[in-house]
């Protein structure tokens, strides 16, 4: 069985040490950014803040390659700004434009691009997302593209069914998934100790048989080079993999909540562990980073934020005759997906299909249907027996033969299928 | 070509689209090795191999989540259902996901979800359902249910086709009960789009499934009486035909609505409402339903057959309506 691993610091180039520097920074700058709009009244419904967890948001995506897909939670402004989306996609999103991504349709971080990015965009039902990267993974195997997939869950969100209904899928399947479970220790007002009778929640994955590492979720450099090597091996075939980051929600649920249920030792620890403040330390100390250097990347940060905020402060609502539009796909130019295939389509086409499966399952089956034109199935009395012949009909508007009246065919039927799931 | 029963011709839809187009796939419940609980996909994993013929855990909402995440690849899955009663373990997934897609990031997902509905096989309370109702209240999802093996399978390839989510429908009391010659070779029926099975101009019977069948039935018994009933066959549900249930009504005057599902609730509300609203002057009497009751799905014969709607009660009610 799988045991949890601790995977070893890896030692970074100057440029990725300050990568992470210049993300983590730009997360808080975004988000002290929108809180400073929110007291504006400018913020449409809700802001979520991920203070304190930006490490993980940032060191996880930033494990990613550009062809990988993500789906980022609530909490994951880091991962949607190292992924490649510009800070402006985000203030639009928040006050609703008619500019943003999904022009005021949806809100928040509720937003993704399948055709450049790869970013798959979350719902507020959480493990919803698990099975869905899970297939992304799979259609990502099938056309032989070597992508991985990621996404994110919080303690709270763990305890879905859907959770694990799509990390056993993903198991099963031996995709190539990484899920970062970022144990904040509260869902909402609940702490993880009501909602889970564990210690480690990166327990579960010996449970799928998978993998799993458990990572300090305030060192940006541990993050990373975990999640750098669980996507290196996700991508060589390992399977899915679990990795269970220990942080803390230092804000509310949401801007409205005050969180006092939060005891006063446990926020005073979290806050001493600033992610930023230590790396910082770390930086300076390790001569990554000095104050000139800091300086440059505080001004550049704030010039793009500046830019950014007034462009989304600038543009207008939607207008309301898009309220109606858009609910269903129309036509074939709203589908501009095709499939990118990067091995041969006759491997997965008639005759070479039916060839060896990826992944096995040891003494099941042969390879092949049961093929048998009367064979039984579900429910007996739909058996052929009960067939009538034909009558000829040339118009397809006209019904087909008709069938046996209801009241008598049941009755009559011979042997009837017991086997109910 | 020879008849065909309405199970092969969903197997031959999948079958000759999988042919036709890689990006094709199959997910669910044993409908690999098995080839299906009724046998839908039998011979398609010999055919097509393990990565497009996938046999999945009992995990409907991963089917369904799957399904949506490899679409986003470009891939069209058809994720099934084993018993389309199963859908209520996938309701979240499919109506807050995947129906939501395209309206709010312009991410359509291009599945079809698949699987046996319907009673009269005595399946009892959790295998017979009709749940169609569920979804045409979800916006983003088109709402087929087939009557027949001609239809099932143009129908099945459209659906396959389609850029948008779809709900597919096969009434399991058809599906080996009736059988049907169709053309060779490939062929599609759009989706929205009824068809007159029956015409006739003292009143208009509204239906689709399995109860198009006992419509017809009922409507012939109401010949032999001197009342021409005109049976329409619906097809899809979402989208709905107005067109063609206006151009009826506005001949017969008359409108009954016969479905399976439970009456409260069902489509023949919808129905009677959309001809107040469009074809009020043209009604001469009450929009009429028959339908199943509105409870459960019994299990006992006795208390099913009570349940379901029939040729008789389809009659009956007509009989009453050409009074007006």
């Amino acid at each position: 069985m799988p045991a949890t691993e601790t995977a070893a610091k890896q030692k970074l180039s100057r440029q990725q040490y300050l990568d992470l520097y210049y993300f983590m920074r730009l997360n808080r700058e975004v988000e002290d950014t929108m809180t400073r709009l929110f007291r504006q009244n400018k913020i449409v419904g809700g802001l979520y803040s991920s203070l304190g967890q930006e490490a993980i948001s940032v060191g996880s995506a930033y494990a990613l390659e550009k062809k990988d897909w993500m789906a980022p939670m609530i909490r994951n402004i880091g991962a949607l700004l190292v992924k490649g989306v510009p800070p402006r996609d985000i203030f639009t999103q928040h006050m609703a434009k008619f500019t943003s991504p999904t022009k005021g349709k949806d809100g928040t971080s509720h937003f993704g691009d399948l055709e450049n990015l790869h970013i798959v965009s979350p719902i507020s039902m959480l493990g919803d997302l698990v099975p869905v990267l899970t297939g992304v993974a799979m259609a990502g195997r099938y056309l032989g593209q070597k992508i991985v997939a990621m996404t994110w869950i919080g303690d709270g969100g763990s305890s879905t069914g859907v959770f694990h209904e799509g990390l056993n899928l993903a198991a099963s399947q031996k995709a190539a998934f990484v899920l970062i479970l970022e144990n904040n220790q509260w869902a909402y007002s609940t702490p993880v100790r009501r909602q889970v009778p564990i210690e480690n929640l990166a327990d579960r994955a010996k449970a799928y048989g998978i993998s799993s590492y458990i990572v300090d979720g305030n060192d940006p450099v541990a993050v990373y080079s975990t999640a750098k090597e669980a996507v290196d091996r996700a991508r060589a075939g390992e399977g899915p993999i679990l990795i269970e980051a220990k942080t803390f929600r230092r804000r509310g649920h949401a801007q409205h909540d005050p969180a006092e249920y939060v005891p006063k030792e446990q926020r005073e620890y979290w806050e001493k562990r600033d992610p930023i403040a230590l790396y910082d330390k770390f930086l300076t100390t390790e001569k990554i980073l000095d104050a000139k250097g800091k300086k440059e990347i505080e001004d550049r940060i704030k010039t793009l934020l500046e830019k950014d905020r007034e462009f989304a402060e600038n543009s207008p609502m939607p207008p309301p005759e898009l309220a109606s539009q858009g609910v269903y796909c129309t036509g074939d130019d709203c589908h501009k997906i095709r499939p990118k295939w990067e091995r041969p389509i006759a491997e997965v086409t008639p005759p070479k299909s039916s060839v060896e499966p990826v992944w096995t399952v040891e003494g099941f089956g042969r390879g092949k249907t049961s093929s048998r034109e009367n064979a039984p199935i579900h429910f007996g009395d739909t058996q052929p027996a009960a067939v009538e012949p034909a009558a000829k009909t040339k118009s397809p508007a006209k019904p087909a033969a008709k069938p046996p009246a209801r009241k008598s065919a049941p009755a009559k039927s011979a042997a009837r299928g017991k086997a109910r799931r | 070509m020879a008849p065909i029963t309405f199970l092969e011709a969903i197997r031959q839809a999948m079958f000759e689209e999988m042919a036709a187009d890689p990006s094709v796939v199959l997910i669910g419940e044993d409908v690999g090795v098995y080839g299906g609980a009724f046998k839908t996909s039998d011979g398609l994993l010999e055919k097509f191999g393990w990565e497009r013929v996938i046999d999945t855990p009992i995990s409907e909402s991963a089917i369904i989540g799957a399904a949506c995440g490899m679409s986003y690849l470009g891939l069209r899955p058809i994720a099934e259902m084993q018993f389309i009663d199963f859908i209520a373990c996938c309701f979240n997934q499919l109506t807050n996901f995947v129906a939501k897609g395209h309206y709010l990031w312009n991410a359509p997902a291009p599945i079809v979800v698949r699987g046996p509905s319907g009673g009269g096989v005595h399946g009892g309370p959790f295998h017979s359902a009709n749940p169609e109702m569920y979804f045409l209240h979800t916006p983003g999802m088109k709402i087929v249910y087939p009557s027949t093996p001609y239809d099932a399978k143009g129908l099945l390839k459209a659906s396959i086709r389609d850029n948008n989510p779809v709900l597919f429908f096969e009434h399991k009391f058809l599906y080996r009960r009736i059988k049907e010659e169709i053309p060779e070779g490939d062929y599609t029926v759009p989706l929205g789009k009824a068809v007159v099975r029956r015409e006739g101009r003292h009143l208009t019977i509204l239906s689709y499934a399995a109860m198009m069948h006992t419509s017809l039935e009922a409507a012939e018994a109401l010949a032999k009486e001197g009342i021409e009933a005109e049976v329409i066959d619906l097809r899809t549900l979402m989208p709905l035909d107005e067109e063609t249930i206006l151009q009826s009504i506005r001949k017969t005057n008359k409108c009954l609505v016969v479905h399976e599902d439970t009456k409260t609730g069902g489509i023949s509300g919808e129905i009677a409402a959309i001809l107040f609203e469009k074809a009020f002057h043209d009604l001469d009497g009450p929009v009429l339903r028959v339908a199943s009751l509105d409870t459960p799905v019994p299990y006992a014969p006795t208390l099913e057959e009570a349940f379901l709607p029939n040729a008789q009660k389809v009659f009956t009610a007509a009989k009453d309506l050409a009074k007006f």
